[in-house]
């Protein structure tokens, strides 16, 4: 009785006793959704281009603000060594495509989704070798970022916004819109979309498949710093970073991995909802720290029911 | 030369279905046993039992039991270190419980528990495939760990929430803890690694094991057959995770000493996951050959810099190692993506034919 009470009844009377306090935790978990929605975009678009499950985006993330932090801290100006974190995540694409992707093509695709946990220990050990294992600060200040945050007065009690925060979301809504924007408008983004359809088909009306892959790998890039300087600059950058690229995959099950709305809105799904679990059932019942397996076991459940995700393509299957 | 085969006729079907139809074949496997169980015992100092044959063993098992759910039914999984985590923490706690059972046994007992809860995360395999199944092993895999560190009647509620391996000793001879010693663990170790490689090389070859390679080939040509999906693809998490939770408790009892529940993340899933792809998907001497690449490795290159007379850091070795092993995957996978079983294979072929390659 006193465990169905805490599961089925106290959660609710706090959510209904504290509303200012269930806006924080919504807020909280909005803020966490968005950055993973933004890892599992990279994820999408590389799996969509050309059915590689990339692994190593987490790890890109890690590898993006690093260098970011890494340049400035050798006296670069904050907005040369965005530059050159581009030109460098723009190398690795190149270097990616080159040696690792275009003596695979055609593999089965385990044998590419090694291949991308390959690339990622590389880059753990490149990184910390380059630059340290240490804790950095994320160059917040210097990119013009605002710090600080704003109280709102909302349900007889006070949320506080971090600014850092409200430009991470906004930053992602308008990088999601241009993604958006140039696939499906764009000669370029057509060619990316018809690449995942059909490789064979694609490649016969003079679609480059070098091209395309190097492309999508640097947008993953560009992502992928997107979300280092989000993330960093409120947990600081380093290799524990690597972690939320876990948090992705679920994302990717529930949303589905072709699908970019899924990947968006699973994200956000999975922010606000593990937060919730973890504050109002996960502390009080199981000891906390649910947050490690919470979204599983939703992408789970889900999948038992939608076995390719809220959003992803239907899956047919031939004999 | 050394493979040739004129000569050896098979004269019953019996003799073509053996299980090395060419002589060559068992003198090889001949020789390596002997090593195995005489040369190496015989002359290997305390640190290659702990760092090389030991570990070498336990991590060919391991990949083993993944490669048999992942290589020969097809469901591949990134779980597997927590399967092995829940073999060592059964292990545990059974002998804990029960201190006159004997260790042997408690470990051969343990893998039933995983297998248990290896069906249990199996089920969502009838209906969710390829990626999606993988990142679903990956709930078994975090979901786990957080469970033992979170349940402490696991870990008998000490302090440290670590399990701690006690002296156990079998006919008075100590077999685990900190008084055994390294060949006698190594001895057990062979003994139960050499049992489950014969049944599983012959689960394979077998009825089951047909079943499964339909299953992994296409599952839905396997059903028109008249293959039960859901009975090949249970049967495969069960025997897999049974071999896994052993080698968990293997891991623990004849190796570490002890655990922590961090040891059991997902870095061991990559790792075991490393040498089953590496040695070949749906081989099962490449399991062998993928753990000595893996295992072997570093020792090789954490003594490479001392031998040369070159000084550098341990931290910037260790990170050095890392980026070695991640270009090896690649290389490997670029040389040959069906691993290094596949790459015997062929030299073998080259062997029997040489020096006529017509």
């Amino acid at each position: 009785m006193e465990l169905l009470n805490k599961i089925f009844i106290a959660p609710f009377v706090d959510m209904v006793a504290a509303p200012d306090f269930l806006m924080q935790v919504l807020w909280e978990g909005l803020v966490s959704g968005v950055l993973y929605s933004l890892i599992a975009l990279g994820f999408v678009l590389i799996y969509r281009s050309s059915r590689i499950f990339n692994f190593a985006q987490g790890i890109m993330v890690v590898f993006a603000a690093l260098t970011l932090v890494g340049l400035h801290e050798m006296g670069v100006p904050a907005w040369l060594s965005v530059f050159l974190t581009l030109a460098v995540m723009f190398g690795l694409a190149v270097s990616v495509e080159r040696i690792v992707l275009r003596p695979l093509v055609g593999q089965p695709d385990i044998i590419l989704f090694m291949a991308t946990i390959g690339i990622t220990l590389f880059l753990i050990g490149l990184g910390e070798i380059i630059f340290g294992g240490e804790n950095k600060q994320m160059i917040t200040k210097e990119l013009g970022i605002p710090t600080g945050s704003t109280d709102f007065d909302i349900l007889g009690g006070y949320v506080s916004f971090q600014h850092i925060d409200i430009t991470a979301v906004a930053v992602a809504g308008l990088l999601v819109t241009s993604l958006l924007l140039f696939l499906n408008k764009t000669r370029m983004g057509r060619a990316i979309r018809a690449l995942g359809d059909d490789h064979q088909a694609a490649l016969s009306v003079g679609i480059s498949l070098q091209t395309i892959w190097i492309l999508v790998w640097f947008i993953a890039g560009i992502i992928a710093l997107v979300t280092g300087i989000a993330w960093g600059s409120r947990a600081g950058v380093s290799f524990a970073l690597e972690v939320i690229a876990y948090k992705a995959l679920p994302v990717l099950m529930l949303g589905g991995l072709e699908s970019i709305q899924g990947a968006i809105i699973g994200g956000l799904m999975i922010g606000m909802l593990e937060k919730m679990f973890e504050i109002y059932w996960g502390q009080p019942i199981l000891g906390g720290n649910t947050e490690s397996w919470f979204a599983y076991m939703l992408a789970l459940v889900v999948l038992l029911f939608r076995p390719q995700g809220l959003f992803g393509e239907k899956i047919i299957e031939r004999v | 030369m050394l493979y040739r085969t004129a000569g050896q006729f098979k004269t019953s079907y019996r003799a073509d279905q053996a299980l090395f139809p060419i002589k060559q074949d068992s003198f090889l496997l001949g020789i390596i046993l002997i090593c195995a169980w005489v040369v190496f015992p015989l002359t290997a100092s305390e640190f290659t039992f702990q760092t090389i044959l030991t570990p070498i063993l336990i991590y060919s098992l391991a990949a083993l039991g993944l490669n048999i759910l992942t290589g020969f039914a097809g469901q591949l999984s990134l779980g597997t270190g927590a399967f092995m985590g829940v073999g060592a923490y059964a292990c545990y706690k059974m002998i804990t419980l029960m201190p006159w059972m004997n260790p042997v046994i408690a470990i051969l007992l343990s893998g039933v528990f995983s297998a248990g809860v290896g069906v249990a995360f199996g089920i969502p395999s009838l209906r969710i495939k390829g990626f999606y199944l993988a990142i679903a092993t990956l709930a078994a895999q975090f979901f786990l760990v957080w469970l033992f560190e979170k349940w402490s009647w696991l870990y008998n509620d000490n302090a440290s929430g670590a399990i701690q391996v006690p002296n156990l000793d079998m006919f008075g001879l100590y077999v685990a803890g900190p008084q055994a010693s390294s060949i006698t663990q190594y001895y057990l170790v062979l003994i139960i690694v050499s049992l489950l490689t014969y049944v599983a090389i012959n689960l394979t070859r077998g009825n089951l094991g047909r079943t499964w390679k339909a299953t992994r080939d296409m599952d839905i040509a396997a059903e028109l057959i008249g293959i039960n999906l859901m009975k090949s693809k249970l049967t495969a998490f069960a025997v897999s995770s049974y071999i896994v939770g052993v080698s968990g408790a293997l891991f623990v009892f004849m190796w570490r000493g002890a655990a922590e529940p961090n040891l059991f993340d997902i870095p061991l899933s990559f790792r075991v996951l490393f040498i089953a792809i590496i040695g070949g998907l749906g081989s099962i001497m490449g399991n062998y050959l993928g753990a000595i690449l893996i295992v072997g490795l570093p020792v090789v290159l954490n003594t490479v810099p001392a031998a040369l007379g070159i000084h550098i850091e341990s931290a910037l070795v260790e990170h050095l190692n890392i980026m070695i092993i991640g270009s090896l995957i690649i290389f490997f996978l670029i040389i040959e993506p069906h691993g290094l079983a596949q790459l015997w294979r062929l030299i073998r072929e080259k062997l029997i034919i040489w020096p006529f390659p017509h």
